[in-house]
């Protein structure tokens, strides 16, 4: 049978994917008795009708960038990470400690210094499962998720006994130096004469995460290492012969991988929160499974996945508010996103060959 | 530590050890197939909401189960189908499971009953009733039993029945998988699927009845959440508990009486973290914390092959392809 062409398989698959989802939540919409074109109208209206609800969207899309880079790293050496969560936690320690600890001169200093304590302490956090997995064998899927949750419970532990101010009930840190504060989207965005909204939390941060999926782009098809781990993913036995070393690739994909997950606290607790609370990542780490799945692992396709979930996770707030439709609708429409792009490919992406591989025999 | 709070630290034991012992051997029917599962969570929470509202809406326990385990089985349906017919990623398809228990429990609740994703208390018929055994002094009985009667009226007596058919699970399945020709069938799918298929029997069915019964019994782990160990479902009610029956289930090393095991461990932590904050041995202070994500790191050592190695089913987590 004939591969579908390229084009289709990027941009057509996710694209039905993604419409039989909506269709699953729109029928799921109508059934708790609300107007599925109403709802669709008020998330689109909410989160790109104007600046400030697009700059909300631009910040959400920023965290799962940094998510899903994480997660197609690994994939791309067929690795499956599922503790973004946890690193990302992780990476939100090492940010809110290098705001704290050390008195930067200015915010770009100390976003340089969050840069790297996320970085550092994501990437720690996946180093112990990477050794395990290239090691001793264990499933690295198990072992991330069992990460995820002790990376809850220690940061549970560093709050409530070791960050919290005296006095405070709340398990969180205290709120850093507001000269550590990023410049918002708005602010430099004004810089160059664009008018936009300054009273949401997307910051600078967002820039940077553009970058990096630049970066992860030219890191995977244009260097060693990239090389490496894309054979290592497509086939272990060749990679092997090739010379490449599997425990070193493995660790270092998911090194990546973490520190990727970890820099994503630079703009959720850096740029938007501006203290440590417990909850951090809020599930971005898990979002990062499906935008890179949607996205085809290719820092494109996951910027763009990215913006699109930006806008699912700014429209669903904009829904709990403006309508009786709770939010978690957009849980169901991640939760079917994962499920047809990653578990289900067959049945889209068989029919679309045979359809393909029809009308090329026509010819 | 008094007799009667060693006592109910027992009683919290078996009674939080139940739904982790359901959604284990869940895990155990699935994966001895061939067939991973991280999507036990997903069809606990799904099978608890579904109990619950069914229950709250007939005045039934009985028509609640039946509804947990419906609910259940068609996300293993679901599971199953992305799985095994499509052969598209098990971790990948249990993962979308979870989430998509997570939405849709919040969205139905809170459209049916108007409670933020809650449903009403359950209340007499809507519950299960306590089991008390002959002889044992009635749970709220507070007079000293000495510790053999007191572990009868209050450790082993007074659950529900869901408690005790999990405990009956486990010499079943034990049963089950070393006694009989489906059993056997069973092990041979997960280690060796072609050996099974040259035999004649079919891969497919075999996986898809794994995935059935996994379907059922966490419907029953569901069931036993929301109308058992509390009165009601509330929105991510099962906590992480699918997760740490995937755990537990690798501690036991996929073998059912040191599942049973397992589970009464991680029961055990959990009724400990729960009735202590921190605890203090004197030259330090566990924090609840660590008691806490100790079943986490207990499954991570047993993993890295420190003690005893845990090896999964051979063709655990690959969807079978027929020869041609």
């Amino acid at each position: 049978m004939d591969k579908l062409p390229r084009w289709a398989d990027v941009v057509l698959v996710p694209l039905i994917c993604l419409i039989i989802a909506f269709a699953f939540c729109g029928i799921l919409i109508a059934a708790i008795g609300q107007s599925p074109l109403q709802a669709i109208w008020i998330m689109i209206d909410g989160s790109f009708g104007s600046t400030n609800g697009l700059g909300y969207t631009l910040y959400y899309a920023t965290n799962f960038i940094f998510t899903g880079l994480a997660v197609s790293i690994a994939f791309q050496a067929s690795l499956f990470n599922i503790g973004g969560e946890g690193q990302a936690t992780l990476g939100g320690l090492g940010v809110a400690l290098s705001c704290l600890l050390i008195p930067w001169p200015h915010w770009s200093l100390a976003l340089l210094g969050s840069l790297a304590a996320g970085a550092a302490f994501g990437a720690a956090w996946g180093l112990l499962p990477a050794w395990l997995q290239a090691k001793r064998g264990s499933h690295i899927v198990i072992t991330t998720m069992m990460f995820n949750f002790i990376a809850y419970a220690l940061m549970n532990y560093v709050l409530v006994n070791l960050l919290r101010p005296m006095g405070s009930m709340d398990p969180a840190s205290a709120r850093f130096d507001k000269a550590y504060n990023l410049p918002k989207l708005g602010d430099i965005l004004g810089l160059v004469g664009i008018p936009f909204s300054s009273k949401n939390p997307a910051n600078i941060t967002f820039l940077i995460a553009i970058a990096l999926a630049v970066g992860v782009w030219a890191l995977l098809w244009h260097t060693r290492l990239g090389y490496a781990l894309r054979a290592f993913g497509k086939q272990e036995k060749a990679a092997l012969y090739a010379g490449i070393d599997p425990v070193k690739i493995t660790i270092y994909a998911l090194l990546l991988s973490g520190g990727i997950s970890g820099l994503m606290a630079v703009n959720a607790v850096q740029g938007a929160a501006h203290r440590l609370v417990l909850n951090s990542v809020e599930g971005a780490g898990f979002i990062g499974i499906a935008v890179a799945l949607m996205g085809r692992n290719h820092p494109f396709g996951i910027v763009l996945a990215s913006i699109l979930f930006g806008f699912l996770y700014e429209g669903g707030s904009q829904l709990a508010m403006g309508t009786t439709i709770p939010r978690e609708v957009i849980t169901v429409l991640q939760a079917l996103v994962i499920l047809f792009t990653g578990a289900l490919p067959y049945m889209v992406q068989k029919p679309l060959e045979q359809l393909f591989a029809k009308r090329g025999g026509a010819k | 530590m008094d007799l009667a709070s060693f006592l109910q630290i027992l009683d919290s034991t078996i009674r939080l050890a139940t739904p982790l012992l359901f959604a284990c051997l869940a895990g155990l029917y699935s994966e001895r197939a061939g067939v991973f599962d991280i999507g036990l969570e997903g069809k606990m929470l799904v099978a608890a909401f579904a109990a619950a509202a069914a229950s709250y809406a007939t005045g039934s326990v009985w028509v609640g189960v039946l509804a947990g385990i419906g609910a259940s089985c068609l996300f293993a349906a679901i599971h199953g189908l992305a799985s095994i017919t499509f052969r598209g990623n098990q971790l990948i398809s249990g993962v979308a499971v979870n989430f998509l228990a997570s939405g849709l429990t919040v969205v139905l609740g809170a459209s049916w009953f108007q409670l933020g994703g809650q449903t009403p208390a359950l209340v007499d018929g809507m519950r299960f009733a306590e089991i008390v055994f002959p002889f044992a002094a009635a749970p709220s009985d507070t007079g000293d039993l000495g510790l053999i009667g007191g572990i009868y009226s209050h450790v082993l007596s007074g659950h529900s029945i869901l408690v005790y058919v999990a405990l009956a699970c486990v010499p079943l399945t034990w049963w089950v998988l070393y006694r009989t020709r489906f059993g056997l069938r069973l092990r041979a799918v997960g280690e060796n699927p072609a050996a099974v298929d040259t035999a004649g029997v079919s891969v497919t069915g075999l996986r898809y009845a794994a995935v059935g019964i996994t379907g059922v019994l966490c419907g029953l782990a569901g069931a036993y959440m929301s109308m058992g160990l509390s009165a009601g479902f509330l929105r991510e009610m099962t906590a992480g508990r699918g997760y740490i029956a995937l755990a537990a289930l690798i501690f036991a090393k996929w073998r059912p009486w040191y599942a049973l095991i397992a589970c009464l461990l991680f029961g055990l932590l959990d009724a400990i973290a729960i009735r202590f904050q921190n605890i203090d041995i004197g030259v330090l202070v566990i924090p609840v914390q660590f008691t806490q994500a100790l079943p986490y790191i207990l499954t991570v050592i047993i993993l890295a092959g420190f003690v005893g190695k845990a090896i999964p089913p051979r063709a655990g987590g690959e969807a079978y392809v027929k020869e041609r």
